[in-house]
């Protein structure tokens, strides 16, 4: 198990280093003098030699590359061309939205998909089957964002219940925050919780057919006793690694949903960086999300052999 | 029969879809970018079937123009995915060792730049467009071709036939040109319709975003963009586009799923 932990920390770690290698080189790839591509052709000579050297662009881009990644590992983003603030400072406010959101909403997709998955599981053969099936496969084609739009249309426009978008932040009205977060929450939830239907009926389904299931039954165990303790248990390998996937995707389906709702998360601000070409703060936000996205692909690998004794990776 | 129901059911979905775009090239009952002020925001209606938009364009010719983007777009990018996928899954799965080793961590590095990241990267590098758009779903969607397709590399590379080929005098490139990569083909389709529902949910989004298709040109995305400032006026203008991407995206999983069914005797038993 150690050495299955090792291996795929340093997978893990690898993985980072190359997407930090992507992200730096983008700024190598832009065409041209990327001063320039910045300021725009107006620029003058000593706003453009001092934006160069702020870049770095002075130096060799190896050099500039390991004093940026080192920069990093000591938490140091480098500095917004736009706003004028240290990244890491800009990145940590915006996480207080973007977190919560992207947790809330994989939070609504279990709640709501693993009783359903298991329901569909084990009425399987029954008209609720093929309902929960089919609801949920046409949940997973919805659009995010188009559900968000369909939520402010009813919910804001229409019933006057809750805010269409905005934020005021926590500290100042705890109870409007957590209110402009419920739409958003259950547009990037429910698509999610589709998914997650699907695939946690497929998986109890391949579980309740296993012998153990026939023989804990057979024992008399009680119904519930056999999906809950023994099928549901197993079947939680595959559900995991979905949920993972989920996080994932609602991660970075908030980018959208924060356009969508007008929250000041880091979605948002990804956005405004590409429009201000404000290159520290896109790479900075950038390699956050890339490596949430590996971290969290690792924690589900190691959840594996937690979850399943049965699993050994040596 | 109930077995072939997704088949049939993504088939006609997207029959239509692959319809209307085609349509759209010989026939529009308005000019999609036509202005009528004197027709904005209305609801379906004879002279629109399903209403305009805040310019008074008519919503049913933009949403048939619109089909032929996605599909553009979808077509080309999971083109890309498919090519690059399956080359790099067919070399690691069958070289193996050190090579595999490598390829599986630019796979890895992939993987961690979904279509929206990819192409906020490549929006900054160079400019936000559709040529941006679709590479960046394309390169998103190799690490799933590459590991289908790796799976089964590694799998029919043991098989009696392949080594039949081998003791013939056949190559490497020759044993997965002609032996090993026909038979993988059965995953690689499932996996270019399922695709092709996760580039069209993501060619929405970057058009939605302002990062896809220019704004000039009609695409659901775009629509759905424009229609957020006149929800409380008319919902039409978000419900049509919004409604052709749940179509076209139920259509190719449907289709996924049904060509799964039939190529994958396991998965029929669910």
């Amino acid at each position: 198990m150690l050495r299955f932990l090792t291996r795929r920390f340093l997978t893990a770690v690898i993985s980072v280093w190359l997407a930090s290698v992507v992200v730096f080189s983008a700024l190598l790839a832009v065409p041209g003098d990327p001063a320039e591509a910045i300021l725009g052709l107006n620029a003058s000579p000593q706003a453009l030699t001092a934006l160069r050297h702020q870049l770095g662009l002075d130096q060799p881009p190896a050099r500039r590359y390991v004093e940026w990644l080192g920069g990093i590992l000591r938490g140091d983003f480098g500095e917004s061309l736009n706003y004028q603030q240290p990244v890491a400072a800009l990145i940590r406010n915006r996480l207080t939205v973007s977190v919560p959101l992207s947790l809330g909403a994989a939070l609504v997709a279990c709640l709501i998909a693993l009783p359903l998955g298991i329901l569909a599981a084990l009425r399987r053969g029954t008209v609720l089957d093929p309902l929960i099936t089919a609801a949920s496969q046409l949940g997973a084609a919805v659009p995010s964002f188009w559900l968000g739009l369909m939520l402010i249309l009813l919910f804001a426009v229409r019933l006057h219940w809750l805010p269409a978008g905005g934020f005021v932040g926590w500290g100042t009205d705890l109870v409007r925050s957590l209110q402009s977060l419920v739409l958003p929450v259950l547009a990037l939830g429910l698509g999610q919780a589709a998914v997650i239907t699907r695939m946690t009926r497929a998986a109890m389904l391949e579980e309740l057919d296993q012998d153990y299931v026939r023989t804990a039954r057979a024992k008399g165990l009680a119904g519930r006793r056999v999906v809950l303790v023994h099928a549901l248990r197993n079947a939680l390998v595959t559900i995991i690694t979905i949920f993972g996937l989920s996080l994932t995707n609602v991660f970075i389906g908030s980018i959208i949903i924060e356009q969508v709702f007008a929250l000041p998360g880091m979605g948002r601000l990804v956005l405004t960086a590409i429009g201000a070409r404000d290159f520290p703060l896109l790479q900075g936000e950038i390699l956050v999300y890339a490596t949430t996205i590996v971290a969290l692909s690792f924690l589900v690998d190691v959840s594996y052999g937690f979850l399943d004794p049965r699993i050994r990776y040596d | 029969m109930v077995r072939r129901l997704n088949l049939v059911l993504g088939s006609v979905l997207i029959g239509v879809v692959v319809g209307a775009a085609l349509l759209s090239f010989v026939w529009l009952p308005y000019d999609p970018n036509a202005l009528d002020f004197a027709a904005q925001l209305t609801g379906p209606s004879v002279h629109h079937w399903l209403g305009t938009d805040q310019f008074g364009r008519d919503l049913f010719s933009r949403v048939l123009v619109g089909a032929r983007g996605t599909l553009y777009v979808g077509v080309i990018a999971v083109g890309l995915a498919l090519t690059l996928g399956s080359l790099l899954g067919a070399v690691a799965g069958y070289a193996g060792a050190f090579l595999d080793e490598v390829v599986m961590r630019v796979v890895d590095v992939l993987y961690a730049f979904p279509a929206i990241l990819m192409a906020l990267l490549l929006a900054a590098v160079y400019q936000p467009g559709t040529l941006t758009a679709m590479t960046a779903i394309g390169l998103a969607t190799v690490p799933m071709f590459a590991r289908v397709t790796r799976a089964s590399v590694l799998s029919l590379k043991q098989r009696d036939y392949v080594e039949a080929g081998r003791a013939l005098g056949a190559g490497d490139g020759r044993l997965l040109r002609r032996y090993i990569l026909p038979g993988a083909l059965g995953p690689i389709v499932v996996q270019a319709s399922l695709s092709m529902a996760v580039a069209v949910l993501a060619e929405a989004a970057l058009s939605f975003l302002g990062l896809g298709t220019p704004p000039g040109v009609p695409s659901w995305g775009n629509m759905l963009r424009e229609a957020q400032g006149f929800l409380a006026m008319s919902p039409y203008p978000a419900l049509v586009p919004g409604l052709a991407i749940v179509w076209t995206v139920l259509g190719w999983s449907l289709l996924g799923d049904g060509l799964r069914d039939l190529t994958d005797p396991r998965s029929r038993r669910r």
